[in-house]
């Protein structure tokens, strides 16, 4: 397959590169998956399926270094990312955002401080802990994150007075505000009633078009992962079952890795 | 028939087993023994009455002659259980943090900052009191620093605990997009500990303005000292005044306590 390329014509490194990845968890007698080697170009995205217990979210913790991988290297923006150390790993991470299955807002504090945080890779310090002593342009760029998703009306609301969908756009507000190449997503939509859930997804792919941004998200909703997704990635039985584009691809098709 | 008609009822009383007879008849044994060591006397008791009576009597009506320095004195108490338990409270943060399995730098940090949280929780006020007195002086800045000391003891263990308990989804979610150790604590898990450290706060004051009343006992300064020195002088009825000015000290921060606490953690943050 033939990369992306920059303004120079010279190709450009994937956002994402697994090399024969391998998680065991201490004491467990099989590893969950392994062997797993797969590489996402920048701007595509990818939807990580199969059944329960095949460690999709593992995978996707483990690209991060979330959790750490027993084996395999990973490559995010052209930089390896194990081995490194915990400064050069917070650096790497700072191109990325995260969204969670739960929102994971600080529940005491305002949707604003909760997306301020999003930033706190980039700017280190007070200014960036509470929408008080936020500087004026990154409370504003705030605002913008939060107007993207529908929610610049309830900045000043509590995070654990706002709805799960609501919650869920503020995290995906929150992730923005990192001003991210790629979007990592675990099951987004999982803990949200199916119009809340279709809503927080179609929020996803505006974002993704309109930045440009690599995703890459968990999901059990197979017409999710046909609808929003450019490619899928399926588990079964320890291993990379499938990997293939959407396009060729059916919910009939799909079903097999659940069987 | 009912199928249960020759079954044997289950006993009312289990019988305890040997050893735990000889342990009851050992306790038993022991606490008779202390009833002498603790000097625990009827005869003693009754004959004290009339000097209670006396005492008592004498108490009343409190003495007013002195109100202006007993006020004073009272305030300076109120001042030294302030500043302990703010300054208590600033070092507990951090030593809390040092001391919590998930924000230490290392388990050996952990070990060591819990050791001291507890030696200094462990040592009695009163030890720590008489250490500051022998150490800076008489007054109340000896005091003070014994109120720093009983609070980082009683914070540092709680705060590290509160800090445990909190939810590791947004400190996880933060760590996810390369936040560092330091903004994680400052963005998440303070502002989620934050009813339960506030909490232990205000019991910290309510100890502490209890606790600076019988420091002054001891030399460390404040309402407790003028206490001694009307006893001492057998003007009990100065002793009733400062009775009923720590009691009222006592319950109004107690009441300002309890509102604080309902305001604060009650839904606004």
């Amino acid at each position: 397959m033939t990369g992306p390329t920059n303004d120079n014509g010279e190709a450009r490194a994937p956002a994402l590169r697994v090399d024969q990845l391998a998680k065991r968890f201490d004491g467990a007698a099989a590893p969950v998956w392994s062997e797993v080697s797969f590489a996402v170009p920048a701007g595509q995205s990818v939807a990580i399926i199969g059944g329960n217990g095949t460690g999709k979210s593992t995978l996707l913790r483990c690209c991060l270094r979330l959790i750490e991988p027993s084996a395999g290297d990973i490559h995010l923006h052209g930089e390896r990312l194990t081995g490194s150390r915990a400064h050069h790993l917070r650096r790497m991470r700072s191109s990325v955002g995260f969204v969670f299955q739960k929102h994971n807002l600080v529940p005491r504090l305002s949707a604003l401080s909760n997306v301020l945080h999003g930033g706190l890779a980039r700017g280190r310090g007070p200014r960036h802990w509470h929408q008080a002593l936020a500087r004026r342009e990154d409370r504003e760029y705030a605002l913008r994150c939060l107007e993207q998703v529908g929610l610049a009306d309830l900045a000043g609301r509590r995070a654990d007075h706002l709805s799960g969908g609501q919650s869920q756009r503020v995290a995906i507000a929150r992730a923005l505000m990192q001003r991210p190449r790629t979007l990592f997503a675990d099951e987004p939509v999982a803990s949200l009633d199916p119009q809340a859930g279709e809503e927080v997804m179609e929020t996803f792919a505006a974002l993704t078009r309109e930045r440009g941004l690599t995703l890459i998200f968990v999901s059990h909703h197979l017409e999710h992962a046909l609808r929003y997704a450019d490619r899928v990635l399926g588990l079964r039985r320890g291993r990379l079952y499938l990997d293939a584009l959407t396009a060729g691809e059916s919910i009939g098709s799909l079903r097999n890795l659940y069987e | 028939m009912n199928e249960f008609a020759h079954a044997k009822p289950p006993a009312r009383f289990d019988a305890p087993g040997p050893l735990s007879a000889v342990l009851f008849a050992a306790f038993l044994a022991f606490f008779v023994w202390s009833l002498a060591g603790a000097g625990i006397s009827i005869s003693e008791l009754i004959g004290g009455l009339p000097n209670m009576a006396r005492i008592g009597a004498e108490m009343v009506p409190p003495a007013t002659d002195r109100l202006l320095p007993m006020l004073q004195s009272v305030l300076v108490t109120f001042q030294m259980a302030v500043v302990g338990t703010v300054l208590g409270i600033a070092f507990s943060v951090p030593l809390a943090v040092l001391a919590s399995r998930n924000h230490t730098p290392h388990p050996s940090v952990r070990g060591a900052v819990r050791a001291v949280i507890s030696f200094m929780r462990t040592v009695p006020d009163l030890a720590w009191a008489l250490f500051f007195v022998a150490s800076v002086g008489l007054g109340p800045f000896a005091g003070a620093l014994t109120l720093i000391v009983d609070t980082i003891g009683f914070c540092g263990r709680f705060f590290a605990e509160a800090m445990e308990e909190v939810d590791s989804g947004p400190p996880e979610a933060m760590a996810a997009i390369g936040a560092g150790p330091l903004d994680i604590i400052a963005c998440a898990t303070l502002p989620m500990a934050l009813p339960s450290l506030i909490n232990t706060s205000l019991f910290a004051l309510e100890k502490a303005v209890r606790s600076s009343v019988v420091l002054g006992l001891v030399g460390a300064g404040g309402i407790g000292a003028e206490l001694a020195t009307s006893m001492e002088m057998f003007r009990y009825d100065q002793a009733a005044t400062i009775i009923l000015m720590i009691f009222a000290l006592v319950v109004v921060v107690e009441q300002l306590s309890s509102r604080v606490r309902a305001r604060l953690i009650g839904g606004r943050g």
